[in-house]
């Protein structure tokens, strides 16, 4: 008796996540999905064929925008991981007390307010009637204002600067665990701190930069506000293209093909990330 | 008895929760700035009908009505020429019973417009809100030498130049290249043709633009800021831009202006049909009309109100000088979209958007 209300109970604690999986993850894919099989022929007229997928492959600015989405996204990952691991260290192992969670709440602050917001103050900043190009005209570096804003260089920064709080996450959480002994015995027998950084610091913060990278990798190949309200008329992001077919040109069945393909893409990408650097996805992801 | 009693308090709940959340409110889908808060206030003190106002544009406004089946709002504002081939491919309208509006509200050459451009077989899927045109909007001391859409692409202003990447952006270019595609909707070659035309042109012009202005508040931004000097814009726009500096004019082109018309459209499963017919009732009274062309800048579709006294006489003066004489006869009003057409438009502005400045 008792262990059937256990059953119970359990269940209908699973009841919530079963909904939210079902309702808003497996039936809107299913959906896309079917979609994407779907050819258009005529007014309201639908067949079943790979028409989507045959018109995403010959249109060359489709797949071209796609190749060029995933190659920013892995070089914003690698960035942001160049940018972030210092900043980790020092507040996983230099940093004491106050100043270590002061630290980390500067990291956290930007995320206070929404990404629209934030995007919107760099738009502030970088205009070429902004705040940026104020200080430096008022200091006679520059006697023209410089557009900062509509470049690729832009766009890539607001990535970083976006991601830069899911990387350093789950580096301090791994980089707290390092026995530091381990580092002064690396010191006594030799071992210079670039040694001791390859053979002891990455391999051990292994897991979380794994962990960190797919975060930042699929955050930023799915961004749509950043990539676009930075890159203005030379913005080239896949989901832009995807945010078109479904809202402005009402070709959902194109639209939902290249969904389904920047989620097969992205879900490789990963794979072959975790297979690279001989990690297991459970282990990264705890 | 414990059951009845909780039972019935239970239904009571229900049903009181029911009756707020289905009559009593009025959900508009509409552009920025048609429902300002100052109307809305006024109907619901008048009518006890609360009104929820979700703000969007053409392309969203069907997207979201296609996505839901119809429902989600009461009233929808979609410009005139998007009506028809939207219900033919999705049906998310039903068709507005003239008789539950007054007539004569309405200004009778625009209602005729809009009669025309949105009746489908023996029913009507909307009738008139508000009219205006669509043209350039240029900073005179800085930008003369813009008098037509494709001036735009001239080196004389390269980089201060901005546009939206909108069908009415290729309709205004393909009439400035000399072109007539109203006249080729019927022919769909001629129309690629023509489209072929204008997508060559906006690659070429697009180390002109600054970047593609979404809404008219980033539009607004830009010429202020001094940033842009020339855009291809709404009339109001640069009425507005002109009240605050007199060097920036709305002006008319050379190939004409473009006449659009927003609507008023029931969505096919809207709960409060009532309320909306209310709205219109409401919106149209020459009093209230006139308030609301003051807020928003352009005429409202309602009778003799360009004339009326108490229409802003700055606005009437705007008027009068984007539109001298008979020149506002030239305007060319935009014909129901044939469907389908949007695909093939939808293939020219993805192209245009990834091209390189050259």
């Amino acid at each position: 008796m008792n262990r059937l209300l256990l059953k119970w109970n359990v269940g209908l604690l699973a009841l919530p996540l079963l909904l939210w999986i079902v309702l808003l993850i497996i039936l809107p894919l299913s959906d896309l999905f079917i979609s994407s099989f779907q050819e258009k022929v005529g007014v309201g007229v639908f067949e079943w064929g790979l028409g989507n997928y045959q018109a995403f492959l010959q249109e060359p600015f489709y797949w071209q925008t796609f190749i060029r989405t995933v190659l920013f996204s892995i070089i914003a990952t690698m960035a942001t991981l160049g940018v972030a691991f210092p900043v980790a260290y020092y507040i996983a192992k230099v940093a004491r007390g106050r100043v270590k969670s002061m630290l980390f709440v500067l990291c956290l602050l930007p995320f206070w307010v929404s990404e629209l917001v934030r995007n919107y103050g760099w738009m502030i900043i970088l205009r070429e009637s902004g705040l940026l190009n104020h200080f430096l005209m008022k200091l006679n570096l520059i006697t023209q204002p410089i557009e900062f804003l509509y470049r690729d260089a832009t766009v890539m920064m607001g990535l970083i600067y976006t991601s830069l709080l899911f990387m350093v996450v789950p580096l301090v959480v791994v980089l707290e665990n390092l026995d530091e002994s381990l580092l002064e015995a690396s010191d006594d027998l030799g071992g210079g701190r670039l040694i001791s950084l390859r053979r002891i610091i990455i391999p051990h913060a292994m897991p979380g930069i794994v962990s960190g990278c797919i975060m930042v990798f699929m955050l930023t190949l799915g961004n749509y506000l950043t990539a676009t309200l930075l890159g203005g008329k030379e913005s080239l992001w896949f989901t832009e293209h995807i945010y078109n077919q479904f809202m402005t040109r009402w070709n959902w069945e194109l639209g939902s093909a290249m969904g389904f393909l920047l989620l097969v893409v992205s879900s490789a990408l990963v794979w072959l990330g975790l297979r690279m650097t001989g990690q297991k996805l459970n282990k990264v992801m705890t | 008895m414990k059951i009845t009693k909780y039972s019935v308090s239970g239904v009571l709940i229900w049903v009181i929760s029911l009756s707020g959340f289905c009559s009593e409110t009025l959900r508009i889908l509409t552009w920025g700035g048609y429902a300002p808060a100052s109307i809305v206030q006024k109907f619901e003190k008048e009518t006890g009908i609360k009104v929820k106002v979700t703000l969007s544009n053409n392309e969203e406004m069907i997207a979201k009505l296609r996505a839901t089946g119809g429902s989600g709002f009461d009233l929808a504002q979609p410009s005139h020429d998007r009506i028809q081939s939207a219900q033919q491919e999705y049906q998310i309208y039903q068709p507005i019973e003239l008789a539950r509006i007054q007539k004569e509200l309405f200004d009778s050459a625009v209602l005729e417009a809009t009669l025309k451009a949105a009746t489908l077989g023996a029913d009507l899927y909307a009738v008139p809100f508000i009219w205006g045109t669509n043209g350039l909007i240029v900073h005179q001391g800085k930008a003369s030498v813009v008098q037509d859409y494709t001036d735009l692409c001239r080196p004389e202003v390269s980089g201060k130049v901005s546009y939206r990447l909108r069908r009415p952006t290729l309709i205004s270019f393909a009439f400035a290249l000399g072109e007539d595609p109203f006249a080729a909707y019927s022919d769909l070659n001629h129309y690629q043709g023509i489209l072929d035309k204008v997508e060559k042109a906006l690659i070429q012009c697009k180390q002109n633009v600054k970047t593609y202005w979404s809404g008219a508040d980033v539009l607004l931004n830009l010429m202020r800021s001094g940033e842009v000097v020339a855009a291809l814009g709404w009339d109001t726009t640069g009425w507005k831009l002109h009240a605050e500096n007199k060097d920036i004019i709305y002006r008319v082109p050379r190939s004409g202006a473009l006449g659009w018309i927003d609507t008023f459209a029931l969505p096919k499963r809207a709960k409060n049909r009532l309320a909306a017919y209310r709205w219109i009732q409401f919106v149209m009274q020459p009093a209230i009309a006139a308030e609301l062309v003051n807020e928003i800048g352009n005429f409202v579709a309602a009778k003799d109100i360009p004339s009326h006294p108490l229409v802003a006489s700055s606005l009437k003066q705007n008027f009068a000088d984007s539109f001298p004489g008979d020149t506002f006869k030239n305007v060319r009003w935009y014909p129901p979209v044939p469907p389908g057409f949007e695909t093939y438009e939808g293939k020219v502005l993805d192209r245009i958007q990834v091209a390189r400045a050259s």
